[in-house]
């Protein structure tokens, strides 16, 4: 009994110990508490992949180009300007005689060529060896067809020229290089903790880790929390405000917001699908909805004897009231697509459309053979668990039925068992997402072209493929946004997938946070973020 | 008992090769692939890292490689985190799982005993019935309820502790503790109630009232000894059920326990860590029975004398 009160006084006294909140305190010393959605696979950027790992990457490490934070071109990084060549397929890069590494050493063009080297060699294993297809002999050296890096269009022409030749022009490659697979290492730091090849160098321990960012690797607790501080070498530290960011890989999104609601984080990296209408409701002003580029889509797999005929696919189309599916599922702000790129990437505004037209879907179906007496073989849905892909998947799921009499049968699957059905074309439908890389419709049209990894849907059609590879060798953005959407027109005309909505970016902000501004790509580079209150 | 020790910690061996050799090759039974993911890699990108981590080398030759580097103390490195070894994250997210098993075992021991001792002792009065009733709640409310209810309570409504982190700020590891140790100490006064008045109404107990022993000796000196034995051989599972089983709390709570790496290399088919955090989850449930058994044989002296 004598333990049980010693017990009890220890939890009150420490209970009523009054301290106050990281927000309040990281407002005074100008320390950002970061909810980063789950713990990075590591932090090397040859090798990661995934937006929590770029969120952390972005205050480490920098470029020749970064995104802007206000969305539209990027904004010089390592190099302070380039040139074009009139083809557009040359590229000069000056970088900055102030741009340093952590360590002191001067960044300088051969560290753009080991660095493209290393990614393009095979046995890393990278899993973004292809944003750099773009140059010549880039793939070749990657796929083992030369071993002569020499044949690879980047070269050092001295320590502060870059020349990057490419295979044709592209347009968006300046957008391309905010990536991170395209940002460099530190030549000496990674070759002394293993080979250029090595996924398992401790070069990215807090200590070893050496790169040109705004910030430096302080701590990382596992699971638990990363440190970076503000990193005085930096080319343009005097505009850093920031002196440290703590990123929170809070995977359970209602631990992030009980996190967000006791003043532990600045944001959130998501809102809880349940608690956005209520939030919207409520008026709470700490709710973000940001426009995002990324389109929620049904996969249509067209080697299925049910869905081979594009009438049946335009039919299921047809029968889907998009509003209805945002307003009363979805809740948050989505807004219903009608082209697979979300209108207004980089002034791209495609003119498809796709009716809800219940009438002319049923006509579709019956053109295609199926009416009351022979009616559409029972259609399955694949979706990966989660409780919000259910709800989208159940309102499908009504809306066929009733707009076309069809039976359809839902099939959640784990992650790695959906995305393995998919890959082997063993489903009919199945819910997909997409995420542009860059601000540039290319992100979402090379999807679709045959042979592509992630096309899924068996849909090949070589006018698409041309028209893009035409649209790409253009150096006039005008022309090409209008072979852009004549591709889209011919994709939404055949229907290999069937665009549901476009993504919003929902989450919490604290109105501590300044210069964080809405765009696009969901980039928001630390280097111009601080925290004041009003 | 120095016997039954070494022969049971022999008879552990083969238990845990099985475990480690039945989960080898049901994991890779499991569809998907460890670097499967919504931007498909290109198959020669595919080729490239299975040849990085010995995939491409048929199964058996795999389980060999895999085993012989497990009895060099080697679990490999994790699929999901590259540069990171298996036993470089058991051995980080340990110490936080053991500490917050220790806490939350203290907190169910304290409460469960003092009241099941006394619900024994005041038996069908409302003393019995009410710590009872709560423990009956405790055993039915799951922990991804009480932590939730418990963090909306005291660290959003009253303000009075953080609502997750562990070792960051003061008071992060009371509610934690008190979610996970709670269940158990609903178990445990039920199992010390159950005991008690066993033992309570034996003849022992009897004489040693007839002969005028103050009732505080009969109950902490001789009824307890025997009373709480149920109790020690539950603890033996419930030990290893709180360090394998902490998962839910950990995620509540964001802690970086080992519960959180064991459940999500199940997800991301992060096979080493699959292998690594279930042979380690298996040597403690093994252990810490074998403890429990130990300490029961001892209190009880004629499960001693059996052995």
């Amino acid at each position: 009994m004598r333990y049980l009160f010693i017990f009890c006084s220890v939890f009150i006294l420490i209970s009523c110990s009054s301290s106050s909140s990281p927000v309040d305190d990281g407002l005074e010393k100008q320390i950002f508490h970061y909810g980063n959605g789950s713990e990075p696979q590591g932090l090397d950027p040859h090798i990661v992949t995934g937006v929590p790992e770029h969120h952390i990457l972005i205050s480490l490490c920098e470029g020749l180009t970064i995104s802007n934070p206000n969305g539209g071109e990027n904004l010089p990084g390592a190099a302070e300007s380039w040139t074009v060549s009139d083809d557009g397929k040359t590229y000069i890069f000056k970088l900055r005689k102030n741009g340093k590494w952590s360590n002191g050493d001067a960044v300088t063009a051969e560290d753009f060529v080991w660095s493209w080297k290393r990614i393009l060699t095979a046995s890393l294993g990278s899993q973004y060896p292809d944003s750099l297809y773009y140059l010549v002999g880039a793939e070749d050296y990657h796929t083992g067809l030369t071993d002569d890096f020499n044949k690879v269009g980047v070269k050092a022409l001295d320590s502060y020229t870059l020349e990057v030749k490419l295979k044709a022009p592209t347009p968006f490659f300046i957008g391309l290089l905010s990536h991170y697979s395209t940002w460099p290492v530190h030549e000496e730091t990674v070759l002394k903790y293993g080979k250029i090849d090595d996924r398992n160098g401790k070069w990215t321990r807090p200590g070893n880790f050496v790169c040109n960012g705004p910030f430096n690797l302080q701590s990382w607790e596992l699971n638990n929390k990363i440190v970076v501080e503000k990193n005085p070498l930096y080319w343009d530290a005097q505009v850093v405000r920031l002196n440290q960011i703590h990123y929170y890989p809070v995977s359970n999104v209602m631990t992030e917001d009980r996190m967000f609601r006791a003043g532990q984080l600045h944001n959130t990296y998501t809102v809880p699908s349940q608690k956005c209408p209520v939030y919207i409701e409520e008026n709470n002003p700490n709710l973000r909805i940001d426009p995002y580029m990324g389109t929620y889509f049904y996969r249509l797999n067209t080697n299925d004897p049910s869905l081979k005929d594009v009438r049946v696919r335009k039919a299921l189309a047809y029968a889907i009231d998009r509003e209805l599916l945002v307003e009363k599922v979805t809740k948050c702000g989505q807004m219903p697509a009608y082209s697979f790129t979300p209108p207004g990437s980089n002034g791209y505004q495609p003119s498809t459309s796709i009716p809800f037209d219940p009438q002319l879907a049923k006509n579709l179906l019956n053109e295609a053979g199926y009416n009351s007496q022979n009616s559409l073989p029972k259609l399955e849905i694949l979706f990966n668990t989660s409780e919000d892909h259910r709800k989208i998947a159940l309102a499908i799921q009504q809306m066929w039925q009733q707009n076309l009499g069809i039976e359809v049968e839902l099939v959640n699957q784990d992650w790695k068992v959906y995305l393995s059905r998919e890959m082997v074309g063993d489903f009919q439908v199945s819910r997909a997402g997409w995420i542009g890389d860059y601000e540039d419709p290319n992100t979402f049209l090379d999807l679709m072209r045959p042979n592509r990894g992630n096309n899924k849907t068996g849909w090949e059609n070589m006018e698409y493929d041309s028209i893009i590879q035409q649209a790409n060798s253009t150096n006039n953005q005008e022309e090409r946004y209008k072979l852009l959407n004549k591709a889209e027109g011919i994709l939404i005309d055949n229907m290999p997938v069937i665009p549901l909505y476009t993504y919003v970016r929902n989450y919490q902000l604290s109105s501590d946070v300044k210069n964080w501004n809405p765009n696009i790509l969901d980039h928001h580079h630390p280097k111009f973020i601080y925290l004041e209150r009003d | 008992m120095l016997n039954i020790f070494i022969k049971r910690l022999f008879l552990a061996i083969p238990v845990l090769l099985a475990v480690a050799s039945i989960t080898f090759f049901l994991i890779k039974l499991a569809p998907g692939g460890p670097f499967d993911a919504d931007k498909a890699v290109s198959p020669q990108v595919l080729k490239n890292l299975n040849e990085a981590y010995n995939l491409d080398a048929s199964e058996w030759e795999q389980y060999v490689d895999y085993m012989s580097g497990v009895l060099r103390g080697d679990f490999g490195p994790s699929f999901r985190f590259p540069g990171r070894s298996v036993s470089e994250m058991i051995a980080t997210g340990l110490p936080v799982t053991f500490e917050l098993a220790f806490y939350a075992i203290l907190i169910a021991l304290l409460i469960g005993i003092s009241s099941g001792v006394l619900a024994a002792l005041k038996r069908n009065t409302y003393l019995d019935f009410i710590p009872m009733a709560i423990a009956m709640i405790g055993i039915c409310v799951p922990t991804f309820l009480m932590g939730p209810l418990l963090v909306l309570i005291f660290g959003i409504n009253l303000e009075m502790l953080p609502v997750s982190g562990w070792g960051q700020l003061p008071g992060d590891k009371i509610l934690p503790s008190i979610t996970l140790g709670f269940a158990y100490a609903a178990y445990i006064a039920r199992l010390s109630r159950g005991g008690m008045l066993e033992v309570l109404n034996q003849d022992f107990i009897r004489t040693a009232r007839s002969k005028g022993l103050k009732e505080r000796n009969i109950v902490i000196k001789h009824a307890m000894q025997g009373g709480l034995i149920p109790v020690v051989s539950f603890l033996g599972p419930a030990i290893a059920g709180l360090l394998a089983g902490s998962f839910v709390v950990e995620t509540i709570f964001q802690i970086p326990g080992l519960g959180r790496f064991y459940v999500e290399a199940a997800f991301n088919r992060d096979y080493t860590m699959i292998l690594g955090t279930t042979i380690f989850f298996s040597a403690m449930i093994v252990f810490f029975n074998l403890l429990s058994d130990l300490a029961a044989m001892w209190l009880n002296p004629r499960s001693r004398d059996i052995s």
